[in-house]
Parts: C-alpha cells; sequence; structure tokens
C-alpha cells in the first residue's frame, strides 16, 4: 500500500476511533441531569438555584464531545 | 448547475469591500498580492450590525426610564441583572469594575449567535480565530489583573492546598498545563458548537432537498426542532462563556483555590 492511500485509510480510521469519545459524554451529561432531578424531586425548594449550575455543567461535559468533533475534523480535513 | 455545495459553504468569508493596507488586489483571486488584508468581509458587517444591534437595544430600551419598566426596559434591566448577579456570585461585589468588560463579552456572543441563525446571516463566533481572539484576551488579561494584584504570590494559585509533599511536583505541573489550556478550551467550546449547529442545518437541509416531495419533511421537521435547539444552544454558550470568565476572574481575584 502507499502512502497517500494509507493516510486516506489512516485518516479515515482515525476520525471513526475519535466518535468513540462521544460514549464517556452521554454518560456524562446523563450523571448531571439525573442527579439533578433526583435532587429536585428531594427538595422542589432548591431546585431554581441550582439549574445555573446544571447549565454550567452540561456544558462543560459537551464541550468534550465538541474536541471530539474537532479532532475528527482536522484529522479529516487538514492532514 | 456546474458547482456543488458544501454544506460548510454557509462559513466563507467574503470580501464586500476589498482593502490592501500597503499593497494591491490580486485581481483574479480578490485577495490581497501584497499587503495587509484589512478587507470589510460578511464577518465585519456582521459585527457592524451586532454593534448596532446592541447599542439600539439599550439606548432604545431605557429612553424612558419608567419606574415600571416597559417590555423592552424590562429585557434590558433583566440582561443587565443577570451579568450583574453572575459576577456579584462567582468573584464578589469588589469585582464591580469588570463588570463592564464581562457584560460587553456575554451580549456580543450572545448577539452574534442569535444573529448567525437568521436564514443567509452569517454566524461571526463560527469562526475560530473570532472565538479564539476574545478567549486569548480573557485569559492574557485575567493573568495579568491576578499578578498586578498579588505580584509573585500569584503562582500560589498553581499549587493545590492539602496535597502530599512528594506529589507537589506532579500537581504543579497538571495544574499550570490545565491553566494553559484554558483560552483553548474555552474559544473551541463556542467555535464548535457555532461549527456543529450551522453545519448540521446545512446537512439536513441537504437532505430535504435530495428527498424531494415526499420525503422531505421528516428531515425538516427535524430542522425546525433543531433551530429551536439552536436558540437555546445560542444563549447557553453565551451563559457559559461569560460564567467561566467569571469564575476564572475569580481564581484570580481571590487566591482560594
Amino acid at each position: 500500500m502507499d502512502v497517500t492511500a494509507a493516510t486516506a485509510l489512516g485518516k479515515l480510521v482515525g476520525a471513526g476511533l475519535a466518535v468513540i469519545a462521544l460514549g464517556g459524554v452521554g454518560s456524562g451529561i446523563g450523571n448531571i441531569f439525573a442527579n439533578y432531578v433526583s435532587g429536585a424531586l428531594r427538595n422542589p425548594a432548591a431546585a431554581p438555584k441550582v439549574f445555573g449550575n446544571v447549565l454550567l455543567g452540561f456544558a462543560l461535559v459537551e464541550a468534550v464531545a465538541l474536541y471530539a468533533l474537532v479532532i475528527a475534523m482536522l484529522l479529516l480535513f487538514v492532514f | 448547475m456546474a458547482e456543488s455545495h458544501s454544506p460548510l459553504d454557509v462559513f466563507k468569508i467574503d470580501r464586500l469591500v476589498h482593502l490592501c493596507l500597503g499593497g494591491s488586489v490580486d485581481p483574479e483571486s480578490g485577495r490581497c498580492a501584497s499587503g495587509l488584508d484589512a478587507s470589510f468581509t460578511n464577518s465585519s458587517l456582521l459585527m457592524v450590525i451586532v454593534l448596532v444591534g446592541v447599542t439600539a437595544f439599550f439606548l432604545l430600551g431605557m429612553q424612558q426610564r419608567a419606574l415600571v419598566p416597559s417590555r423592552w426596559q424590562s429585557m434590558a434591566e433583566l440582561s443587565y441583572e443577570f451579568i450583574a448577579n453572575m459576577i456579584r456570585e462567582n468573584v464578589g461585589p469588589e469585582a464591580r469594575r469588570y463588570f463592564p468588560f464581562i457584560f460587553t463579552l456575554f451580549m456580543f456572543i450572545l448577539f452574534c449567535n442569535l444573529l448567525g441563525l437568521i436564514p443567509y446571516s452569517f454566524t461571526v463566533t463560527s469562526h475560530i480565530i473570532v472565538t479564539f481572539a476574545m478567549a486569548i484576551v480573557v485569559f492574557i488579561g485575567i493573568t495579568i489583573i491576578g499578578f498586578v494584584r498579588h505580584g509573585a504570590h500569584f503562582l500560589k494559585l498553581f499549587v493545590p492546598s492539602g496535597v502530599p509533599v512528594f506529589l507537589l511536583p506532579l500537581m504543579v505541573v497538571i495544574e499550570v498545563l490545565s491553566y494553559l489550556t484554558r483560552p483553548i478550551s474555552l474559544s473551541v467550546r463556542l467555535f464548535a458548537n457555532m461549527m456543529a449547529g450551522h453545519t448540521m442545518l446545512q446537512v439536513f437541509g441537504g437532505f430535504v432537498v435530495s428527498l424531494g416531495v415526499l420525503g422531505g419533511w421528516a428531515p425538516l421537521a427535524f430542522i425546525v426542532a433543531l433551530t429551536g435547539l439552536e436558540f437555546g444552544i445560542a444563549f447557553l454558550q453565551a451563559y457559559v462563556f461569560a460564567i467561566l470568565t467569571c469564575i476564572y476572574l475569580n481564581d484570580a481575584v481571590n487566591l482560594h483555590h
């Protein structure tokens, strides 16, 4: 196999492998909202106060998913 | 229809007014043959529109200054209080001097994200250079604030308390590295969210066209739902950028790590 074909193959496999990170991200987001719902059911009065932290946590975990996307794009289109 | 449209065409920069400082324009490609390219692009146009929009939102909204606010005045006061509370909670009451900066940051990112959702418009924050410029300004500014306020004592930020001595070298290296990746994470988070959102809308738009009249309704319904989600993400990403700036500012100003 010559270099360009190997590079093309490597790019595609690499981009596919980068998507594996999304498993952890899905678990993390579910974790955040599961804990929020469980806490809100125990203490409904405190729920609105902590909702800001829930959104912040969600955005931070979502960012990890997007880092994986950026790495996949980098592998596919830059190399 | 000789040219094929890629979903990434929506991020293309079009020079509206060619301006090459100290050089000349290459007539075929439209780029600058020499000199600094300071052309007025569609990105610049949207930034001007955002500037005019934010200024109009606050000037016109607060024109009446009624004690019982009208709707526009309520919106203006709401956004002011939102950021003022955020700073007071996360940094402390003496950080009021940083309010104009963080407020400008939040309103600029919010309006850039929202105006990008108008069809045929352009999302300023979907380019990494724009978000990186904002993030590096925040990072360098906060580092300078930290050094000015605490001097060399600022480096205590990288030494977490309650760590056994033999772990300390490793912990300091990890803390410094995670500090240095802050501008990267801040910029990539906003950029990737905006780029991914618009790319998905474009890709599903392509599906609507290719599935035709019979099957095109399903991706169209998904695009409607996705656009609603994108409005939410526009607000959320502006909020997250602002609140992370407040948290990093808190780390620098009050050194309790």
